[in-house]
């Protein structure tokens, strides 16, 4: 028991530690001081030379996101593509078939965008040239947009009047070859001595001591795990996702692959204060965070820690706490801990299934995607949070009487407008598909898709319901875990969840980008004694309630037929 | 848009063949020193592999220690678990019957004694571990069943007992694969 909590607060604070030096170094990186990583730079300027771009050419915030998306809708047709036809492609020696359209469509589209919902099984519904050259390479790919995006943000904010923030490519490509490549070797280094597999050889059978026949699937399992977390992604090689023992065989790569999802979010943080010389507002952005991850954790891990009191009925005690869907050499304080991280933070990767956590536990990981903010994703995690802080200094301007300011910036209507259609749009895609697939499920429960809507839950009653509110929430923060139970491999799901993706990905980016672009156009207003001050204890509470209110406004009779009422009836 | 379309397309060429190729590549290299050359650590015994370290198998004989409940029947080439929640009445019907099945097959273990992670199943379906709690609650079977004294038995357990890392962090496990081979081992 003491162990395993003290497991839990060491991987912390060794995140903590490593995130630090992190932060300086990718604060050189993105102002282009020398680093150590500059051995890359010729090879940079091979792939630029090739692409025929030219790194220097400043680009606006409009600039920005044209070849954003543009390059984001180049992976989705070449990765759609890919699915399709991987039966026909080389690299598949365990001969699994193509991907239907619709679950290419999914497919792609989740990796595109950070999510990685994965609506098929590693071992059978992707091959290893899919494996490598299409989902690990978005995995890189996904998060150092989301990394790039921040960055033009960051730019933003720390320049006094101007529009140029910065060449796309060259943010882009600096975040690949500086930062996730470099860490992600190192990492699956550590995962390959751990005896993590990382060969091309497919299933091998393997007669077991009382003389069964077992294939055994493995394949080049370290390098996607590595990026896998680094880049908060978290799709599977595997179906069981880093709960299977190869994907995660022991505590030391249970603790790597925590620190590793978690690293860069952090470091983000700190990252920001340095960039544009704010240290204070940065940590007060950081303690934010902090509090509300420590608010969802600690009811996880004691939920898992207390174990089901359905299974305590029956006369069993649970030393171990609630093991239904988890791992022995992980244990129940462990997997709370995960679950509480990978929610908060985009990663969406399981060392236990969600399905079967205690109520209360579902609650939290609900809130943790639906939040999306507290670290976040590699990069959007801080563009959710910009969010919050807009219409913090909205509403504070408002109470004081005063044109809002932040950063040397008036906040005008257009601003304000921008962040409120963000705010909205996350409940509105979440509560509209819970809604339109519970209407689908009574309405029409024999409707002929692969999986028919009266099969679809895993579960009865309360708990039934949260499986579809949690897939449209986990799809909508782009977060990729789920209550697996759900029956999602079908058209209405593939597609339905596809387009809350596309949405729920480039919208919330796209918003950001677009106020703090507008703003550093602005005229710029050096502080006063009026001004209100946005690195204050008192606006980081501001903030808070913020969020507290907009997300319990929002959420709260959805939840309440949900986890709430599944709790109460236990 | 247009603009930017060529310079995306190869870039992207580019990026999928480094991160996509060389990358995977260059562990596989790597991986050829580390223990089980890349494909997993095997398990031998007399002169032959009887499984991965890792993966659960199956033991039907009373006689072995046996593994976590599997719901994919410890199919290693697809994994999963239950997902079934914590109040779902099928699913504590299951668990009953667990508790049922390991009363009968146990009769000197009293309810009150088995541990949880017996009865339910775990997440990947090929757990390879147990607590040393789970394993102990074994002992008074197989020592019947082998005519070996509890006592021998309680000591193998422990001496294939891995700790928390360090002593400090995490859970106490065993294997139980290696736990069997050291248990057919014993003369």
């Amino acid at each position: 028991m003491t162990t395993e909590i003290l497991g839990v607060i060491a991987t912390y604070g060794i995140t903590l530690l490593l995130a630090w030096p992190l932060s300086r170094y990718i604060v050189k990186v993105f102002r282009g001081e020398r680093t150590w990583s500059d051995f890359m730079s010729p090879l940079e300027r091979l792939f630029f030379k090739i692409s025929g771009i030219n790194p220097k050419e400043e680009m606006d915030w409009k600039q920005h996101m044209k070849a954003l998306l543009t390059i984001n809708l180049v992976w989705f047709v070449y990765a759609f593509f890919a699915l399709f036809f991987q039966d026909k492609l080389p690299l598949n020696p365990d001969g699994n078939p193509g991907q239907s359209a619709d679950l290419a469509f999914n497919t792609a589209i989740s990796f595109v965008v950070n999510c990685n919902l994965q609506h098929y099984s590693g071992e059978t519904g992707v091959t290893y040239f899919t494996q490598l050259f299409v989902l690990a390479f978005l995995q890189f790919v996904s998060a150092a947009t989301g990394i790039a995006a921040l960055i033009v943000v960051f730019k933003a904010m720390k320049e006094k009047t101007t529009t140029k923030l910065g060449n796309f490519w060259d943010i882009f490509l600096k975040t690949i070859t500086r930062i996730l490549l470099p860490i992600s070797i190192v990492i699956a280094l550590i995962f390959v001595f751990n005896g993590m597999p990382a060969s091309y050889a497919g299933k091998e059978a393997i007669v077991s001591m009382q003389g069964d026949t077992v294939n055994v699937s493995h394949g080049p399992v370290a390098g996607f795990v590595a990026i896998k977390h680094l880049g908060t992604n978290g799709g599977g090689f595997f179906g069981a996702n880093s709960a299977h023992p190869l994907e995660n065989p022991n505590y030391v790569t249970w603790m790597t692959e925590m620190v590793a999802q978690v690293i860069i979010p952090i470091a983000m943080v700190f990252a920001l204060g340095m960039f544009i010389q704010r240290r204070k507002f940065a940590m007060v952005i950081f303690g934010i965070m902090t509090i509300g991850m420590i608010c969802l954790l600690i009811p996880s891990m004691q939920q898992e820690m207390a174990g089901n009191p359905a299974i305590a009925h029956m006369g069993i005690q649970q030393a171990t706490g609630a093991m239904e869907g988890k791992e022995v050499r992980f244990g129940a304080a462990a997997t709370g801990y995960w679950s509480t991280v990978t929610t908060i933070i985009s990663t969406g990767s399981v060392c236990g299934w969600h399905d079967s956590t205690m109520p209360m536990t579902g609650l939290m990981q609900l809130l943790g995607m639906m939040l999306n903010c507290l670290y976040g994703g590699c990069g959007v995690g801080i563009l959710n949070y910009y969010i919050y802080i807009i219409i913090a200094v909205f509403i504070s301007g408002l109470m004081v009487g005063r044109t809002p300011e932040f950063m040397g910036h008036k906040l005008e209507a257009r601003e304000v407008k921008i962040a409120a259609i963000i705010t909205l749009l996350s409940p509105f895609l979440i509560l509209a598909g819970t809604a339109l697939s519970a209407w689908v499920l009574s309405h029409h429960p024999d409707a002929d898709w692969a999986v028919k809507p009266s099969a679809w839950l895993n579960n009865p009653g309360y708990h039934g319901f949260s499986e579809m509110l949690y897939e449209y929430t986990s799809a909508n923060a782009n977060n990729g875990s789920g209550f697996e139970g759900l029956g999602d491999g079908n058209i209405f799901w593939n597609v339905s969840t596809g387009f809350v993706l596309i949405l729920g990905r480039f919208l919330p980016i796209i918003g950001p980008v677009a106020i703090a672009g507008l703003m550093a156009s602005k005229k710029y207003v050096p502080e006063s004694a009026g001004t209100l001050r946005t690195d204050s204890i008192t606006f980081g509470a501001m903030t808070f309630a913020v969020i507290v209110i907009l997300t319990a406004l929002s959420y709260f009779p959805a939840l309440a037929l949900g986890p709430i009422a599944e709790y109460f009836s236990l | 848009m247009k603009k930017y379309l060529l310079p995306s397309i190869k870039l992207t060429a580019l990026l999928v063949l480094l991160l996509g190729g060389l990358y995977p590549l260059f562990l596989a290299g790597v991986a050829k020193l580390a223990p089980g050359k890349g494909d997993g650590i095997k398990v031998t015994h007399n002169g032959r592999v009887v499984g991965y370290e890792n993966i659960a198998q199956k033991f039907s004989d009373d006689k072995y220690f046996q593994p976590r409940p599997s719901t994919v029947d410890y199919n290693a080439a697809g994994s999963g678990g239950s997902n079934k929640a914590a109040g779902n009445p099928d699913y504590l019907k299951t668990v009953q019957e667990r508790i049922d099945s390991f009363m009968v097959h146990n009769p000197d273990v009293k309810k009150s004694d088995i541990p949880a992670e017996l009865v339910t199943a775990s997440a990947s379906g090929l757990d390879p571990h147990l607590t040393p709690a789970a394993a102990y609650v074994q002992v008074p079977r197989v020592a019947k069943l082998r005519n070996i004294p509890a006592d021998k038995l309680k000591q193998l357990i422990d001496a294939n007992t891995k700790g928390p890392l360090m002593g400090l962090f995490g859970l106490s496990t065993v294997n139980v694969l290696k736990l069997n081979i050291a248990l057919d081992d014993l003369k």
